[in-house]
């Protein structure tokens, strides 16, 4: 079973602050990481393969920097790596992103599945699986939270829905999306971490994935950001006062009349 | 590409300050654009001598806007019954529609769902679009997305409203790939820009650390999905007037290659989060999966459903479809009360319109007290036992 896993590298979002001073994106110490949801897909990923055979491919579409997360996707378990980096692609919305990724995937050819996490931490937007999908014809399905039988030709899985799940039959090939409760990410083995320094990373570049200009980066995109700023919040702030067994009287009486 | 003219660059610096990506910098007396540059152009914005400016090539493939023309809402409805989100939607698209001065329509997709097209009419809708089919009766990302693909190249709307639910964040990005045309996710705010008449669709990112106002300038249908409970219903008017429009699609379009063998819902909790009066929220702060007894128990004295923060989701603790945030669920109940939650902004956008919100946490900085109603500094262990006793005693009264 050959698997293709698209990985991101993206700010730690978690420990992105806002400067109350300057109401700017404190990066300061803020590391750039796998997006922990593709960190879950490339496990799955290398799970299936240790169950049934096969090859993990990772694949990435980033800056030049992103080849050190590769690195570490390896040394959990992919066995090729491909880094799909131009200047070409800067500023690129979830339409351009899905079409620079069915391009580079058309060049790495033949697979079965394509596994992503279901949103990156930065964007949120949790479109670019169901996109690309779209753009390679495939079946998609989203919000994938357990893998219960997996043949040559068809995989059965249960997707997280609102207010429970659904068990699905898919057809290979096929794209999933994958939630966090599916799997426990191992951590890198000594030999996976020998074998991701020296593996040789596929690069490939815009022209490379024959891409069309037209449809790259800023240019191809069809939506544009026209302001960026801070959330309001509401500024309550209102302190209760006291010993513990007064302030519990105190909010006791607020919240009576209400309930 | 952001263009620097260093001609006109005095190295000030203010464009670095406000870069919320660390993309530009000021080097050797001229500003210098990094790889992290997303092009946003809030630099533009702030340069007091214009020497910042981002070259946008007009586009090739363009939709005639001018043939684009109506406000959909796709109507979301799972198990036989409507999702709330469409009803909010409607309340939402029907001020856009009167801003726009067009007509409201629903899309109504499923099986056996009489009386839902009447209903979406009672909320707001101008026409519901039916598509009543079996091969509709379960959720599959093939079939609803050719579906509301085909009606929407037949009926070309110019704006397209749907759930940023489990299942509206699963086929509308197919639909708006299909449709080749751009698509917001997860929008909490949306207007009609009065110069032209462009939708402006503001959204949270970086785990509700910045937000972002976002337009689809050249293609056609602008497509959104909305957070639940952020818009308002209409109120419902029985009498209210409109045209139910049953249609047939191509059966070859509703044929999903995914097959749908069984539907689960889990009942997770005897109250529904997300349309809970009353959330009591656990976070980091009690210590270990015990603290959540405590927790529901305080919940169910006050009849209210159990809540948790991504980190103690994370932990472990309780189960992800508890979670209350940016990547969990929004809530907006008439009390919440976060007890050992110090209030990571993440947390914040998904609770923070609540009616009353009370904090309990150990420590006084703790961010969660800046949106508090009501905010007691003290130890969880002790304050929320006291406060169980104290319901308790109510109830038997």
């Amino acid at each position: 079973m050959k698997i293709i896993v698209c990985v991101k590298q993206v700010p730690d979002a978690k420990d992105v602050r806002l400067d109350p001073k300057t109401n700017t994106l404190s990066r300061e110490g803020v590391q750039a990481i796998m997006n922990p949801y593709d960190r879950h897909a490339l496990e799955e990923a290398v799970r299936l393969k240790e169950q049934h055979g096969g090859t993990v491919t990772v694949l990435s579409m980033g800056p030049p920097q992103a080849e050190e997360m590769l690195r570490e996707a390896v040394s959990c378990g992919a066995d090729e790596a491909v880094l799909v980096s131009d200047r070409a692609f800067a500023g690129a919305d979830t339409w351009a992103t899905t079409y620079t990724l069915a391009m580079a995937i058309k060049k790495i050819d033949d697979f079965d599945l394509i596994l992503c996490g279901k949103q990156a931490i930065d964007g949120d937007t949790a479109q670019v699986g169901p996109g690309l999908a779209e753009r390679l014809d495939i079946p998609f399905v989203a919000y994938v939270r357990k893998i219960n039988d997996c043949t040559a030709s068809t995989i059965r899985a249960e997707r997280l829905m609102d207010d429970g799940y659904d068990l699905v039959e898919v057809p290979l090939p096929a794209l999933f999306t994958v939630v966090k409760e599916i799997n426990e990410p191992r951590i890198p083995s000594l030999k996976g971490k020998m074998k991701a320094k020296k593996i040789d990373i596929t690069k490939l570049t815009a022209v490379d994935i024959e891409a069309d200009l037209e449809q790259l980066g800023l240019k191809g995109s069809t939506t544009q950001v026209v302001k960026v700023f801070s959330p309001e919040l509401r500024g309550e702030r209102s302190m209760l006062a006291g010993t513990a067994s007064e302030q519990v009287a105190q909010l006791y009486a607020k919240l009576s009349p209400l309930l | 590409m952001l263009q620097i003219d260093i001609e006109a660059c005095i190295g000030c610096g203010v464009c670095e300050s406000t870069c919320t990506f660390g993309a530009i910098k000021v080097e050797g007396g001229i500003a210098v654009v990094g790889e992290t540059c997303t092009l946003c152009g809030s630099c533009v914005d702030v340069c007091e001598v214009g020497a910042l400016s981002i070259k946008r090539e007009e586009k090739t493939v363009q939709s005639n806007l001018a043939d684009w023309s109506g406000v959909w809402v796709y109507a979301e409805c799972r198990h036989g019954k409507l999702a709330p989100v469409a009803l909010e939607l409607l309340g939402a698209g029907r001020k856009l529609a009167e801003k726009r001065g067009v007509p409201l329509s629903a899309v109504l997709l499923g099986s056996k769902i009489e009386g839902m097209a009447e209903e979406l009419i009672a909320y707001g809708a101008d026409k519901v679009f039916v598509v009543d089919d079996p091969a509709l009766a379960s959720f599959t990302d093939d079939a609803y997305g050719n579906a509301l693909s085909a009606l929407a190249k037949k009926h070309k709307p110019e704006i397209i409203l749907a759930g940023a639910t489990a299942i509206g964040r699963s086929f509308i990005p197919r639909v708006a790939t299909t449709l080749a045309t751009g698509l917001t996710a997860d929008c909490t705010d949306l207007a009609i820009r009065d110069e032209d008449g462009a939708l402006l669709q503001t959204r949270p990112a970086f785990g509700g650390n910045i937000m972002a106002t976002i337009i689809c300038p050249h293609t056609r249908p602008q497509i959104s999905t909305v957070r639940p409970l952020v818009m308002k219903p209409l109120a419902r008017d029985a009498a209210r007037k409109g045209e139910i429009i049953t249609m047939n699609l191509d059966p070859a379009l509703l044929k999903p290659r995914v097959k749908v063998l069984e539907s689960v819902v889990e009942d997770l909790d005897r109250v529904n989060l997300s349309e809970a009066d009353i959330v009591v929220a656990g976070g980091r702060g009690l210590e270990n999966e015990k603290g959540f007894a405590m927790i529901r128990e305080l919940a169910d004295v006050l009849g209210g459903a159990v809540a948790a923060s991504r980190a103690a989701v994370d932990s472990g603790w309780i189960p992800y479809p508890h979670q209350v945030g940016q990547t969990g669920k929004t809530v907006a109940p008439k009390i919440y009360i976060a007890c050992g939650i110090s209030g990571a902004i993440q947390h914040l956008v998904g609770m923070q319109s609540a009616d009353t919100i009370i904090a309990i946490n150990r420590d006084a900085d703790a961010p969660i007290f800046d949106v508090a109603t009501y905010g007691i500094v003290g130890d969880v262990f002790e304050i929320v036992p006291m406060l169980i006793a104290k319901f308790k005693d109510r109830k038997c009264a």
